[in-house]
């Protein structure tokens, strides 16, 4: 069961498992509420580098098109291959199987300094 | 009660104005006004009426007398038999499409499929398109039209930056494509930062010419010295009529990351090996040949394939395959969201009309004629080339490529005037090159007759014509071997089918039968204006001396059109108080495009070289911002308040941090809102103090004719919808006609084209002179016919129209949007969002279940998601506009039962429309309200229904299952 209040979370509603100098990132449900019935995805390349604030990836849906930051500097461990096949994924489970990358980055403590919200400060800007 | 119309009925006017004086009469009330200029007085603000209503417009002349001056305008154009070819060939278009297509307002007055249940018919005409344009092009995917081939090339370009892994900014031209396309794309590369080479191709491996020995070089051209690019373009067959084989230069391009864009002329790939085959990453060019008349330039319908993997960076509309709420097939528009409104700056390209019209005409000579017909037609052309090839070497002339489909080209050892004159004076046009190369194109008309004329006229001995035949039927020798396709194409049973006149007329029917146009009733889509078309208008389009002339025929034989041309710029300057036009533009986001890029001119002409800024209110239509950035410019969002006006102290703090670098404010006036801005001359003067230029966006013009002018209150250039204000039909989704209008110091940076008759310039926007001149007599006309009395009348109706409609809609859905004394534009925002709260029926449910009582559902969540823009236009009457309210205001009731409990959320009237036949006859009716509400839910439906052949089309599905094509005939049993 996934534990929403464990997760760090961006004002571009995605949100952050981190553990150690990995973290797998996603979008909230609210974020995919908004955006409706996702029908593409698009990714980084396994072992490409990116940029905080940059945009990665994209997010397609029947009414609009959603981008994919990257919320801390690093590299693409992962990509996931499901959501790529199965976009509804997204939908259904954005914080399980509707994941997106997972990065790794230089050093742990770059998360510490990215900004990042906790589950109340990211309820707090939703307005949930 | 005073009446309003200064128009005498039975005049023009009168006919095209649905509501007349009694009826106006009987608005006013509602509205509680005394006339239609008290009405508008007060709406429109102070500050910009108009105050001296001289025109230079003729006063209003009948359906008769228009047309008769169009016979003399006619009769100034000259018919010869135009051989210049170079993408333009005279073609038979069947009279049976152009019966029931071309001249047929079950097409032309169809609008953009949007709204794919009521739109079957022209999707699944499109989705041939598509297939035949896959098939031929050996592509996997193709969109379902482009605006012509020289753009198509300029969006083929851009793709290939935008796919190409190379971080090169050269684009490799082919130095044998044709000069409108290098034009084209010379002015357009600049604008975004692309460097184009120019490369030729002739060389052979070996280092030598090829054209002494062009058959046994023809396959392996050298790539050497090809420079690091992004993309490549080559045409195929290249310009001068050359066929070669382009595989190895493709492969040569990929090798550098690059993507390869092929301009194929889809007749000669029914012998040709197609692009796919050869490599090709994407296939543009017209489809012009298949059935569509020249008409001086345009209309006709471009095309773009790509192969697989590419689907997703396509320009323009896709139609796709579905299935609608019973599991049925149903085809739609597909991959949406990459459409500019959504998209705005990040849009890819800023194409929204397309040309459906013609591109159903071109699918449909492709399904009357079927793969065999199509190789037949193109084998009688090549053998005729041939022909005329040996009649030309035994005339003393040189062939200077032996290898060719359906062009050739010649040097003379006489001079090549003397050629082009005599040629012309047997009543044929050729291309003069230069001095001493003529070249010229043989199509699907030339007869047997023609071709011993020309024979002769190039020397040819008679006494060894008589030994050889014009009819000739073998295509060997002078296309290698190599490249003759093999290949299969239009397997579909479509292309096999529809061979007897009988059995295609009933297939247009068929299909027309299934989609709802303004020929059935009433289409109230905001922003789109679907005005009537009238007949008269319409007469003139098919008439030869203006459908048959080619785009770069002499001037001395286009005479009547540049005067039609001369004569309707004039009117649009007048009224939209600009001092000049360039009708050049095919869409309303090609004329945008060509305003900015005045504009950006404009700034560079004059050292402002930093003038990048491109202000656009938030409001604004999508294409604005996706214009600005394929003009070079930075897209900077302006702000709009709760009023959905612009707001005045975020534009003044835009300006002020962007003062240096501002190069423009787009803005659309009345307001995507539909509201006449009070700050319009506040917000032009911000712009003009700081250095900016004003881009009005004329899509709302209709509101404004004969009331305002552009150009009077701050407008330094503006594009016009013709196909909106001005009468061309929709065509289901093209053609169009986007003229740009500007002040004098603009005006030496409007589109000028290399291969005009009258002043030729190098900054062309389209793929010929004059855009689309076949459908400027509609406009002619309807100008012609209105006056400018009558275009004021019009302007008052529709306005009268959209505020009737708000003030008695007002109390069932609240209005969005209003202006000074709470009055509307031309068009009318009903927002849902406070009865989907209250009951959770959207916006979908309500156009949905529009269509059970047989309406067009209007434009839905555009400009403000949640909400329904309307317009009705000046042509509805009064008792088209009551059976609209009748509609809405039992949909309203229908959805406070849902709210109130009485049905349940997702089983009600709203949620399961559109009801199809089917759906209430066939197997057991288990909903909790009748079959006669859902289908019959007024009376006056008894007499008059328009039966969906669909349900509601599952929009997610289709854009996750992808399928672009013809589905076979079994998934539809």
């Amino acid at each position: 069961m996934t534990d929403k209040t464990e997760r760090k979370y961006t004002a571009e509603h995605e949100w952050l498992d981190i553990d150690g100098t990995t973290a797998t990132i996603g979008i909230t449900d609210f974020a995919a509420d908004k955006l409706g019935d996702v029908v593409f995805v698009e990714l980084p390349t396994v072992g490409a580098t990116v940029q905080a604030g940059k945009v990665v990836g994209e997010i397609e849906s029947t009414k609009s098109v959603g981008e994919l930051f990257a919320p801390v500097d690093g590299t693409v461990l992962e990509a996931n291959s499901a959501v790529v096949d199965t976009p509804e994924l997204v939908n259904e489970d954005p914080f399980g199987a509707g994941w997106m990358i997972k990065l790794d980055v230089a050093d742990a403590s770059v998360f510490e300094s990215a900004g990042l919200m906790d589950f109340d400060a990211y309820t707090a800007l939703v307005g949930e | 009660m005073a009446t309003t119309s200064t128009t005498p009925f039975g005049e023009f006017a009168s006919r095209h104005i649905g509501t007349g004086p009694d009826a106006q009469a009987s608005m006013l009330e509602v509205l509680g006004y005394d006339s239609v200029p008290a009405l508008l007085a007060a709406a429109v603000p102070d500050s910009i009426q108009l105050k001296d209503a001289a025109s230079v417009l003729p006063p209003a002349a009948t359906e008769r007398e228009a047309l008769a001056e169009l016979r003399v305008f006619a009769a100034h154009n000259r018919l010869h038999r135009a051989m210049i070819g170079l993408g333009y060939y005279d073609t038979v278009t069947p009279a049976v499409i152009k019966r029931n297509v071309l001249e047929n307002p079950s097409w032309y007055t169809a609008y953009t499929p949007y709204q794919p249940e009521i739109s079957q018919g022209r999707l699944e005409a499109l989705i041939n398109f598509q297939t035949m344009v896959a098939d031929l092009t050996g592509l996997d995917i193709a969109n379902s039209s482009m605006l012509d081939e020289s753009t198509a090339v300029v969006e083929g370009m851009l793709l290939a930056r935008r796919a190409s892994k190379s971080d090169s900014t050269v684009f490799v031209v082919d130095a044998d494509s044709f000069p409108q396309t290098k034009a084209l794309l010379a002015h357009r590369a600049e604008a975004v930062g692309i460097e184009l080479v120019e490369f030729s191709f002739l060389a052979s491996a070996d280092g030598t010419d090829t054209r002494a020995s062009d058959d046994s070089a023809a396959s392996h051209p050298s790539t050497e010295g090809l420079p690091d690019h992004f993309g490549i373009f080559i045409q195929y067959p290249g310009a001068s009529g050359r066929v070669w084989d382009p595989a190895a230069a493709i492969a040569a391009s990929h090798e550098r990351g690059a993507l390869a864009v092929v301009a194929a002329d889809l007749l000669a790939l029914t012998l040709l090996k197609s692009p796919g085959e050869l490599g090709a990453d994407v296939a543009v060019g017209t489809t012009q040949r298949f059935g569509v008349p020249m008409g001086f330039g345009g209309p006709h319908a471009g095309y773009m394939a790509v192969r697989s993997g590419l689907e997703r960076q396509l320009p323009g509309r896709l139609v796709g395959v579905s299935k609608d709420a019973d599991g049925h097939p149903a085809y739609r528009l597909t991959l949406q969201a990459r459409e500019q409104h959504i998209r705005r700056e990040k849009a890819t390209s800023n194409i929204c009309t397309a040309q459906v019209l013609l591109a159903v005409m071109a699918g449909m000579y492709a399904v009357y004629h079927g793969p065999s017909g199509l190789k037949n037609i193109a084998e009688r052309i090549t053998t005729a080339t041939r022909f005329l090839a040996d009649a030309a070497t035994d005339g003393g002339h040189t062939i200077v490529h032996g290898n060719y489909f359906d062009t050739l080209t010649l040097e003379t050892d006489r001079s090549a005037d003397g050629l082009v004159q005599r040629a012309y004076d047997a009543g044929f046009l050729f291309h003069r090159l230069n001095d001493s190369v003529v070249q010229f194109s043989v199509d699907e008309t030339t007869s047997r007759d023609e071709l011993l004329t020309l024979a002769m006229l190039l020397g040819a001995d008679r006494a060894t014509l008589d030994g050889t035949s014009p009819g000739r039927t073998d295509v060997g020798g002078w296309i290698p071997e190599g490249l003759l396709r093999t290949s299969e194409y239009l397997t579909h049973p479509v292309f096999n089918t529809h061979r007897s006149e009988t059995g295609m007329m009933r297939y247009l029917k068929y299909l027309a039968d299934k989609d709802y146009a303004l020929d059935r009733g009433m289409i109230p889509l905001g922003s789109c204006t679907m005005k009537l078309n009238a007949a008269t208008e319409m007469e003139a389009v098919s008439w030869p001396e203006f459908a048959g002339l080619h785009p770069f025929a002499p001037e001395q034989d286009v005479e009547g059109y540049l005067d039609l041309i001369g004569q309707l710029e004039s009117w649009l300057a007048d009224v939209t108080g600009y001092d000049s036009v360039s009708l050049q533009p095919n869409a309303g986001s090609q004329g945008e495009l060509a305003g900015l890029l005045a504009i950006r001119g404009y700034h560079r002409s004059r050292g402002d070289d930093q003038r990048t800024v491109c202000l656009i209110p938030s409001s604004a239509h999508g294409t604005n911002a996706a214009s600005a950035v394929l003009a070079g410019m930075r897209v900077v969002v302006v702000e709009c308040d709760a009023l959905g006006n612009v707001d005045l102290g975020d534009l003044r703090a835009k300006i002020q941090s962007n003062a240096n670098e501002l190069a423009a404010l787009m803005v659309t006036y009345p307001s995507t809102h539909g509201v006449y801005e009070q700050e319009i001359r506040a917000i032009t003067d911000a712009v003009h103090d700081a250095g900016g230029q004003v881009y009005i966006d004329g899509a709302n013009l209709n509101a404004l004719l004969g009331y305002a002018r552009f150009g009077e209150f701050g407008g330094d250039v503006s594009h016009l919808n013709l196909h909106k204000t001005f009468c061309i039909p929709h065509g289901g989704g093209g053609p169009g006609v986007g003229p740009v209008a500007a002040k004098s110091h603009l005006a030496p940076f409007l589109p000028s084209h290399p291969l005009a008759q009258r002043d030729p310039g190098h900054n062309p926007i389209s793929a010929a002179p004059y855009g689309s001149p076949s459908i400027l007599p509609i406009t002619w006309a309807y100008i012609r016919m209105m006056g400018a009395e009558g275009l004021r009348d019009a302007t008052g109706a529709a306005v009268l129209a959209a505020n009737y409609l708000a003030a008695r809609l007002r109390e069932h859905y609240p209005v969005l949007y209003s202006g000074e004394n709470g009055l509307v534009a031309h068009e009318c925002i009903l927002d849902l969002r406070p009865l989907t709260e209250a009951t959770g029926v959207t916006v979908d449910d309500v156009a949905k279940r529009l269509i059970d009582y047989g309406f067009h559902a209007p434009t839905m969540s555009f400009p403000v998601p949640g909400t329904l823009m309307i317009e009705p236009t000046e042509s509805e009457d009064l008792d088209e506009l009551e059976r609209f309210i009748a509609a809405m205001v039992a949909i309203r009731a229908e959805a406070d039962a849902v709210g109130a409990g009485e049905l349940p959320a997702d089983d009600n009237p709203l949620h399961n429309a559109p009801h199809t036949a089917k759906s209430v006859i066939v197997g057991v009716w288990d909903h909790p309200y009748s079959r006669e509400l859902a289908v019959y839910p007024v009376a006056s439906l008894l007499r008059n229904k328009y039966w969906p052949p669909i349900r509601r089309v599952d929009q997610a599905w289709g854009d996750r299952n992808l399928f672009c094509a013809c589905p076979p005939p079994e998934a539809f049993e």
